[in-house]
């Protein structure tokens, strides 16, 4: 077979989702070609239309959106004008899917290897015993601990890292010509990621499988795709090969994505010793239940500083905050405001301590009551902690609506449904500030948006602490986000916080050896990043394998 | 496997407590029902005296407490007291009536209660393994003409009165083609295969009423499922419509499922009523209607506490079914 066939020829394909009772587009005839073997990229943001494109590559159509016109070819079979049986007899033998979050795409009822060996056998291509072993070798090859074992257990058995992989070594059940690869690292964690994407790119390179790899993620794009096409809102933006991509991005769309990790904050000093912090969380041991959470947690927090609390998910991150907050009472230690201790349930707070721990959420989606307009959802707090009512009451939120960049005639009398996720997140931030704090918890607040529009909320809230000389207390598993807008790094892991600093000195060496896994997993935009990586630390140091190690000394 | 044993063992608690509860508001409500059996019996032109004198045999005039824990102490026992309508008519056949005779409530209850779970039993035998078959065939191909077809005729059959789908079956099975008979008189020294024969028509009644609800339930919990990734996922691996929905839907939509098929069956034990009138069936839906008339206290009561018993310990297995339907809980990490 000649390496540059090719594989699948996608021209002109519209594609429209129903809403509203009419049908709108999604995909404006975009056309893509992918040869054997070729491991090729879709990226764009939410919204762009990259899943959508990826499943029409198989020929397959969500409930509410339909294929309007365009063809889709894989290797010489028209999969629009096929009928259903062809077309799934193609489904899972020679194209195959990798879904974005494997804990939901495995069924819950069937143990991992049945549902591995579901696709061969149904389609009649090797005996189940097979198909077994061959499963069984596959986890081998994904490095995948316990190979033998692993497929008998049930999905909610295996952690989400392995699953990723398990789901990746069951699209390779049949030996496919083409996978889809639908954002298959997006739901990990940063040392779980790269594991999973050493495990992707090696047994794709193996089986020369032609791949398309769909990610917001460019740093990751770089890693895994020959070429990379960039989709806007349904439409085509560019396309070529990843380094020229990567080196000199024709067209100013991709330009500013490539940009947005340009934000960074000058580093203040360090507060002195004798300076009162704002907030100190002092020796903080906390359980849900009977299992512990946290284990002597101690950080300060000083004024106008942000502090970034990192660390994967079950680190503790979020229970730090709950503590805080007074939502979790904690077993031992206190939190202190300007030096004096908090009392540790909420409930027996007052006003003037309640207003002290204002939070903004990670989604704001559902942080922000459906049926309420902006003037009750920002007005409700002004009027609780400021006793403002009726006129004043207005002016202060348009005065908080001006803060937040928001246009107050324009805005004041909407519903959270008609903004866009950024504008959602900015009534976030200003219903924290209508209680008129001196500090912010920030819960993962820019890990839902979009990268430009990240980027703007960042950029607000640093504006609002010089003005206001707020403290924050950043929560994030994203190093990106530290390194642009922290003065103080806390790595926490484990409910333990393991190593705490300057940004300065947090970001050079020597450091933890947690810390420097976990820096050294973030992927950049070098396409030989992973390459090199891989051969510095050597492929069992690297995700849950090195954390093990880590573990057992 | 410990977790879902402790669950279990606290369910099956919670189940005897509803019980008592249970047992206490049934006393309550058949002693504030109006007249008395005493009454009832000696008719309008009863005397003071006598009205009294049956009053004391009976054991009426003592107070409520006493007598609702003689009663439970006696259930606790496996007796269930002594049926006042039998009572009269044992002590004059010379026999004590307490001793487990035929006048005990007991030896009434027995033989009808076992009719009436036979009946339930052929009836479900023939309603759920039909309404599964029919719900997943809807799920499978919904919004067909198929589809359309079966859930408009199980509503059209749920909605109307039973007695009325009694008649149509005995008009169309009985009068018009006399394939089965429209008389349901079963007794004890009936061969198996005769006494099928007899309950078919109420069985079939029985299954066109609780059969909607059934086939309902399996269709809408397996299409809920049907936008789940992992659906999805077997769709994209090519497998066919029928195993998507039978091996990949199914087995997560048990847990409803199950919930209503219990609701169903113990409908089928209490809800017999109707149908066991029309087909003159001696279940224990006549028994009980047939106590009432005649205040024969004890009766009514034992019949309420059966009633109650089998709705709690079909609802106490559905649970049980439910939580060992969930892997998460079979197979802890």
């Amino acid at each position: 077979m000649n390496a540059d066939q090719l594989l699948v020829k996608i021209e002109g394909i519209v594609i429209q989702g129903r809403s509203d009772e009419q049908w709108l587009p999604i995909i404006n005839s975009v056309d893509l070609h992918l040869h054997r073997g070729e491991v090729l990229g879709l990226i764009g943001e939410s919204g762009a239309g990259k899943s959508t494109l990826g499943l029409a590559a198989m020929g397959f159509a969500r409930d509410g959106c339909r294929i309007a016109s365009g063809t889709v070819e894989f290797d010489g079979i028209d999969l629009i004008a096929a009928d259903a049986k062809v077309r799934r007899s193609l489904l899972g033998s020679r194209i195959a899917y990798v879904a974005q979050s494997a804990a939901a795409s495995f069924n819950p009822a069937h143990k991992i290897i049945n549902q591995h060996t579901e696709a061969p056998v149904q389609h009649g291509l090797s005996s189940r015993s097979e198909s077994e072993k061959d499963a069984i070798e596959l986890y081998r090859r994904l490095r995948l601990p316990n190979p033998d074992e692993i497929g008998f257990r049930y999905p909610h058995q295996v952690s989400g890292g392995q699953l990723q992989r398990a789901m990746t070594a069951m699209a390779m059940s049949c030996r496919p010509d083409l996978i889809i690869f639908d954002e298959p690292t997006t739901a990990l964690d940063v040392t779980t990621q790269i594991e999973v994407l050493a495990a992707i790119r090696d047994i794709v390179k193996q089986f020369n499988t032609a791949a398309i790899y769909i990610t917001h993620d460019l740093a990751v794009v770089a890693q895994m795709a020959d070429r990379i096409k960039v989709l806007l809102k349904g439409d085509e933006v560019e396309e070529s090969d990843t380094d020229s991509m990567l080196k000199d991005p024709r067209e100013d769309y991709t330009k500013s994505l490539w940009a947005v990790r340009s934000f960074t904050r000058e580093e203040k000093a360090l507060a002195s010793e004798e300076d009162m912090p704002v907030v100190r969380v002092r020796n903080v041991t906390a359980a849900y239940g009977k299992i512990p959470v946290l284990y002597d947690v101690s950080f300060d927090i000083h004024a106008s500083r942000t502090v970034a609390v990192v660390g994967e998910s079950g680190s503790g991150k979020s229970t730090v905050a709950r503590c805080i907050t007074g939502l979790l009472k904690p077993s031992e230690g206190a939190i202190e405001f300007n030096g004096i201790p908090l009392p540790a349930d909420y409930r027996q707070r007052n006003v003037e301590q309640l207003k002290q721990a204002q939070m903004i959420y990670q989604m704001a989606d559902t942080a922000l009551n459906p049926r309420k307009r902006i003037r009750e959802i920002i007005g409700r707090p002004v009027e609780f902690y400021l006793g403002l009512r009726g006129r004043k009451k207005d002016e202060r939120v348009s005065e908080l609506l001006d803060q937040i960049e928001l246009d107050p005639n324009k805005f004041i009398d909407r519903l959270p449904s008609e903004l866009s996720g950024g504008q959602k997140q900015r009534i976030g931030i200003a219903r924290a500030l209508a209680a008129d704090p001196k500090f912010i918890i920030c819960d993962e607040v820019t890990s839902a948006l979009d990268q430009l529009v990240a980027e703007g909320i960042l950029k607000l809230l640093a504006r609002l602490q010089d003005s206001l000389g707020l403290a924050y207390m950043f929560i994030t598993h994203d190093l990106a986000t530290v390194r642009a807008i922290s003065d103080e790094v806390v790595v926490m892991k484990n409910g333990r916080v393991v190593e705490a600093g300057g940004k300065t000195e947090m970001f050079t060496p020597p450091h933890h050896e947690y810390t420097s896994l976990l820096l050294s997993s973030v992927p950049e935009m070098d396409p030989n990043w992973l390459t090199e990586l891989l051969q510095q630390r050597g492929v069992d140091n690297i995700g849950d394998a090195a954390i093990d190690r880590m573990d057992r000394t | 496997m410990k977790a879902v044993l402790l669950i279990i063992l606290n369910r099956l608690a919670l189940g005897v407590v509803t019980l008592f509860v249970v047992s206490v508001l049934i006393f309550a409500a058949v002693n504030l029902l109006p007249g008395d059996f005493a009454q009832a019996i000696l008719g309008q032109g009863a005397t003071e005296e006598a009205v009294a004198a049956i009053r004391e045999d009976l054991g009426l005039n003592k107070n409520p407490v006493a007598r609702y824990t003689d009663w439970l102490g006696g259930i606790l026992k496996g007796d269930f007291g002594v049926s006042f309508a039998q009572a009269n008519f044992s002590s004059f056949a010379g026999e004590d009536a307490s001793k487990g005779g035929i006048g005990s409530v007991a030896s009434q209850l027995e033989p009808r209660f076992k009719n009436t779970l036979f009946l339930a039993g052929v009836s479900a035998m023939i309603a759920v393994p039909l309404s599964l078959l029919l719900g997943i065939m809807a799920a499978l191909y919904r919004n067909s003409v198929f589809d359309r077809f079966v859930n408009i005729s199980t509503l059209s059959s749920i909605s109307s009165p039973e007695f009325f789908l009694a008649y149509v079956l005995i008009l169309f099975l009985a009068v018009l083609n006399p394939i089965l008979p429209s008389l349901s008189n079963i007794y004890a020294e009936m061969t198996f295969g005769d006494r099928l024969h007899k309950t078919l028509l109420p069985a079939l009644t029985l299954t066109l009423v609780v059969m909607a609800h059934m086939m309902r339930m399996t269709r809408a919990a397996i299409i809920n499922l049907l936008a789940s990734p992992y659906i999805e996922m077997a769709r994209l691996k090519g497998i066919k419509p029928a195993r998507v929905i039978i091996f990949h839907a199914l087995p997560n939509a048990l847990a409803p499922i199950i919930n209503v098929i219990a609701l169903n069956l113990a409908y089928l034990v209490t809800g017999v009523v109707v149908v066991e009138v029309v087909f003159v069936y001696p279940g224990i839906g006549q028994l009980f209607v047939d106590s009432v008339k005649i205040r024969d206290i004890p009766v009514v009561q034992a019949c309420c506490l059966v009633f109650a018993a089998a709705y709690i310990l079909l609802n106490l297995t559905a649970d049980i079914f439910s939580i060992l339907s969930n892997p998460r809980l079979r197979h802890p990490k």
